[in-house]
């Protein structure tokens, strides 16, 4: 039996937490309810309501036909650009990530640790640092403003990530699996295919998940390197709400918000565990 | 045949980690090579010293960015890593729908900082977001217009920065309360503690470690942040939300000063090496001592 003290506590303690929850719910709602309301009915009260009328044509609007920036495609050139950046850029470094990271951990070579400390350095070296360099290289080849100039970008600086991600993970892999698959005669590729791989997925999934949303939600590569109808969405966003600051059209452009989160919190849903455990593992490092 | 082997290790070992690694050093000697020269639209050579840093240092774009960095990353740290802690102590107390909580708290990270910073800037925005709503509520005196007040417009950048990585920190809190050895904790019960005295002189103090790694990664992401600013104020009122970030990118692209932009981007790299190297310090010694222990 509790006391009664301790009930109240317990109470508290509840209403606490679940209040916190809430709040943290509040942006989410609100630009969801938004984008279902009319930019009149916004204007007329706030931007926290409910709506009145259900706008559902918002999305159809802002899907296809909405303008920014002169022109008139919606975002959905913008979300196409994104996934054509995001999907191939992900799964090359994840993938290169991880044999790179096998052959750091696994087999030792001469100056595999400072190529180790070096790659995993681009981890922290901020991004002004190489807007330059990136940009004279993007322009010496030909890549300048296209979408596989980006993919390059994420691919090449993704690479620090993945390789730390996946060598971490290796390095749990005992030594004494390694020797008896080399002494049967397996070379680096078959002991990469036959044993890493296998025990690979978990650690594989968390690379995914965590360049998935890295590279989706970037922006300042994709706004400096690319105009016009080459933007990520990301980019598009901001010179959407650039555009509309003259006549407001908040229902419209809560629309595009949602419409451009969806694809990582839709990740994030699915991939959870996952995703938490790319947090830490980057963290504890 | 083993030549031939060796081909593809080579192109699918070498080549990726070569250019990774390279493009890092290559990269940052290349800015701060850039930094002390006089280039303006276009990289150009020739060497002006110190120039280009004195005259970024003299700017008053800069003196407000720096400022304001000191505020941000102060006031984002400290109460981002507070938050963190409450919630994670919350959830720790055995809560009906944990799993459902946990998931809240950490949405906000899968979001991009440019959907954040647009999201609050309707929020905070006091013509149609929160102060709207209370004053249409009756309460007419409301006032809650921090993102148009030169002084206070930081702190929107403060509000949601805490809502977007607070869950981090509550993440990485937990997992480390729930690491805690239950002798620990059932030695302290039947010391008599109360369940302030245990969190306060039991449970907290075996944190640390975890409260360094968390410090130093939210100092990293403030020291770096660029979006967020970018979607929320755009750096103004004025330039009152400038931040040092921001003035990199305004001299390499808006005003087509790549030396003075280079320059500015080599005291954010240095700004953030002082963050990163007594951490990285600390570990190596950290490390050390467990191996001679």
């Amino acid at each position: 039996m509790r006391s009664p003290a301790a009930t109240l506590g317990r109470w508290a303690i509840h209403i606490a937490i679940w209040g916190l929850g809430i709040a943290y719910l509040v942006p989410l709602v609100v630009v969801v309810l938004n984008s279902l309301r009319s930019a009149e009915e916004i204007t007329q009260t706030s931007m926290i309501g409910w709506p009145h009328i259900w706008e559902f044509s918002n999305y159809i609007q802002v899907w296809s036909t909405y303008c920014i920036a002169q022109t008139c495609s919606g975002i959905r050139p913008y979300m196409l650009n994104s996934a054509a950046v995001t999907i191939p850029a992900t799964l090359i470094s994840t993938l290169l990530g991880a044999v790179a990271g096998y052959a750091i951990s696994l087999w030792r070579f001469k100056g595999d640790r400072w190529i180790f400390g070096l790659v995993t350095a681009g981890v922290f070296l901020p991004e002004q640092m190489r807007l330059i360099p990136w940009t004279i290289v993007l322009r010496d080849l030909g890549m300048t403003n296209t979408i596989a100039g980006l993919v390059m970008i994420h691919t090449i600086q993704g690479l620090s990530f993945t390789t730390l991600f996946c060598r971490n993970y290796y390095m749990a892999i005992p030594a004494d699996l390694m020797k008896a698959a080399h002494i049967d005669g397996a070379g680096f590729f078959r002991i990469f295919w036959r044993i890493v791989l296998p025990l690979s997925p978990p650690i594989l999934i968390v690379t995914v998940i965590w360049q998935f949303t890295h590279i989706w939600n970037e922006f300042l590569y994709g706004v400096t390197f690319t105009t016009g109808q080459q933007q990520p969405v990301t980019a598009a966003l901001i010179a959407l709400s650039a555009a509309v600051a003259d006549v407001p059209q908040h229902g419209l452009q809560s629309a595009a918000v949602v419409v451009a989160a969806l694809p990582p919190l839709l990740v994030y849903l699915f991939g959870g565990r996952y995703f938490v455990r790319g947090l830490t593992a980057g963290a504890v490092k | 045949m083993a030549g031939l082997r060796r081909v593809p290790e080579f192109l699918v070992i070498w080549v990726p980690l070569l250019i990774a690694s390279g493009q890092i050093v290559v990269f940052t000697a290349w800015t701060t090579w850039l930094s002390f020269t006089p280039s303006t639209l276009m990289p150009t050579d020739g060497f002006v010293g110190l120039r280009n840093y004195t005259s970024v240092l003299a700017t008053r774009n800069w003196k407000i960015a720096f400022d304001n960095l000191l505020i941000f990353g102060s006031g984002f740290v400290v109460l981002t890593m507070l938050t963190g802690l409450v919630l994670a102590v919350l959830i720790d107390q055995r809560i009906r729908g944990e799993n459902v909580l946990r998931s809240i708290f950490l949405y906000p990270l899968a979001v991009s900082f440019v959907v954040t910073g647009t999201v609050w800037s309707w929020l905070l925005n006091p013509g149609m977001g929160i102060q709207k709503l209370v004053n249409d509520l009756g309460w007419s005196g409301f006032r809650f217009d921090w993102l148009v007040d030169r002084d206070m417009a930081i702190w929107t950048i403060v509000v949601a920065g805490i809502w977007q990585s607070s869950g981090f920190a509550m993440a990485l809190f937990l997992a480390g309360l729930r690491s805690v050895e239950a002798d620990l904790i059932k030695a302290a019960q039947i010391d008599g503690a109360g369940p302030w005295r245990l969190y306060t002189r039991v449970i907290l103090p075996t944190l640390w470690p975890i409260m360094i790694a968390v410090l130093v990664i939210l100092l990293q992401t403030a020291i770096r942040t660029f979006d967020l600013v970018r979607a929320l104020t755009g750096g103004g009122p004025g330039i009152a939300t400038q931040l040092p970030s921001l003035v990199v990118y305004d001299f390499m692209f808006q005003r087509g000063q790549l030396g003075r932009g280079a320059a500015a981007a080599v005291l954010l790299l240095l700004t953030l090496l002082a963050v990163l190297l007594p951490y990285a310090i600390w570990k190596r010694v950290q490390a050390r001592r467990a191996a001679n222990a």
